[in-house]
């Protein structure tokens, strides 16, 4: 019978909650940057020349088809040879905000096309100011149309975050890896670092959707 | 150390090592479609401590890293005495992954058939049975054909993490010939194309599949 032992880990408990910081921050950087990704890309694909659409077409089929696994690999063994070499660290951030904004792209797109050109000439007909129309009539309906879907692509992206361990990046994961190579530990290990994740991923859903109550509760019009 | 070039002949070893990325795959979905079924099934069902169950096993999945199921799994199986295989762990992990998405995923499909329909099955005095045998799950199954095909691409990029546990598929293939060759750069660009060709026919294949049944259900 197996005898689980859990007091190495809680004696490294606090190197797990590093990990769960770091990884935190790691998410809401790429989080940031790829949307900034995002809606530059956005932008190129609604209104830019076709070899432009193409190019950014071409990025997200290739990001969205092949694992982030090898994205990563790619980034960190492979660029060096063409002579820009990375920290894990730094690698580890570039891979994840190369793979956000493609899928990003594809979210802020949806939302930008929902807004209909009548509603901006309303506001115009309504006398509203330049700025009003931009913040009430396509800011505030796009971002609630996109809102669930960048929240839980976020969360996804903070799973995902989990695999730059492979590459010895700082995070959550390797947190519990450096910890298992010391204890031995491995299943008590994981299954702590697993719950951390698990409470993170509900957490950050638990603030979204109080975040969105409490700034989209204006009435649809339906 | 010797370091060979990267020739044809390593390239066609990375390429047949997609065989095992696919048989994984194969295996889990299989596996997968089997427990999703079961969950879809129990999600829907009107008895409460059972769906909560499923509704539970289906928020852990989606909640937790693959990567920390896959490690779960792997360093589990030893606990149990069944020592340490990544063949049978990676089978049994992504098959667990692709029960609870897949659940989720027809769980909506089952949902999105009209109300009305079931109404009329249990009008006509069918039991939970046959109302779903002949009346909700061939509506349902021709909404999830879309869905699920898009989450085989998921489950198939999935595969490569089992890499990490030291099983040789495709991108443990690279990684070994990435060792001995050193060149990444077309190593890891030829796993990358491998992935592409398989998942992409499947992606576009999802696509159209959807806005072919978003236009014939929209009036």
């Amino acid at each position: 019978m197996y005898n689980f032992n859990f007091e190495p880990v809680f004696s490294g408990f606090d190197q797990l909650l590093l990990g769960a910081w770091l990884t935190i921050q790691l998410s809401c950087a790429a989080m940031i940057l790829g949307l900034i990704v995002s809606v530059l890309c956005a932008a190129g694909k609604t209104s830019g020349v076709a070899p432009l659409r193409w190019l950014i077409d071409a990025y997200i089929e290739v990001i969205r088809n092949t694992p982030f696994l090898v994205q990563i690999f790619f980034i960190f063994f492979g660029l060096p040879s063409l002579g820009l070499r990375l920290t894990p660290n730094s690698a580890a951030l570039l891979a994840l905000v190369v793979n956000f904004g493609a899928y990003g792209t594809e979210i802020i797109r949806a939302g930008i096309e929902s807004i209909q050109k009548g509603q901006v000439e309303a506001g115009t007909a309504l006398g509203l100011s330049k700025l009003q129309i931009f913040r009430y009539i396509i800011m505030k309906p796009a971002l609630r149309t996109v809102y669930p879907a960048l929240t839980s692509q976020f969360i996804y992206l903070m799973l995902t975050s989990s695999v730059v361990s492979a590459i010895s990046a700082d995070d959550l994961a390797a947190a519990g890896n450096d910890l298992q190579s010391a204890t031995f530990a491995s299943f008590e290990v994981y299954i702590v670092v697993t719950l951390i994740y698990l409470a993170m991923s509900v957490g950050f859903s638990a603030i979204f959707s109080a975040i969105e109550k409490a700034a989209f509760k204006y009435p649809l019009s339906r | 150390m010797l370091i060979r070039p990267f020739g044809w002949n390593e390239f066609w070893i990375i390429v047949i090592a997609a065989q095992w990325t696919i048989a994984l795959s194969a295996i889990a979905f299989a596996g997968g479609g089997i427990g999703g079924l079961v969950i879809a099934l129990v999600r829907v069902s009107d008895s409460k401590w059972p769906r909560l169950v499923a509704t539970g096993f289906i928020r852990v999945f989606q909640g937790t890293p693959l990567l920390m199921q896959l490690f779960l799994v792997f360093f589990g199986l030893n606990i149990f005495g069944l020592g340490i295989n990544p063949w049978i762990a990676a089978a049994i992990a992504f098959t667990l992954h692709a029960s609870a998405f897949l659940g989720e995923i027809w769980r909506g499909c089952i949902e999105a058939v009209p109300p009305g329909q079931r109404e009329a099955a249990t009008a006509l005095g069918l039991r939970y049975y046959n109302r779903m045998r002949y009346i909700i799950l061939p509506q349902a199954s021709r909404i999830a054909v879309a869905p699920t095909v898009g989450f085989l691409v998921q489950l198939i990029k999935g595969t490569s993490l089992a890499a990490i546990i030291g099983f040789t598929e495709l991108t443990r293939q690279g990684q070994i010939i990435n060792n001995a060759t050193f060149s990444p750069f077309l190593v890891f660009g030829t796993v990358a194309a491998v992935y592409f060709v398989l998942c992409w026919p499947l992606s576009v294949l999802a696509r159209r599949m959807e806005t072919r049944f978003s236009r014939a259900t929209t009036r």
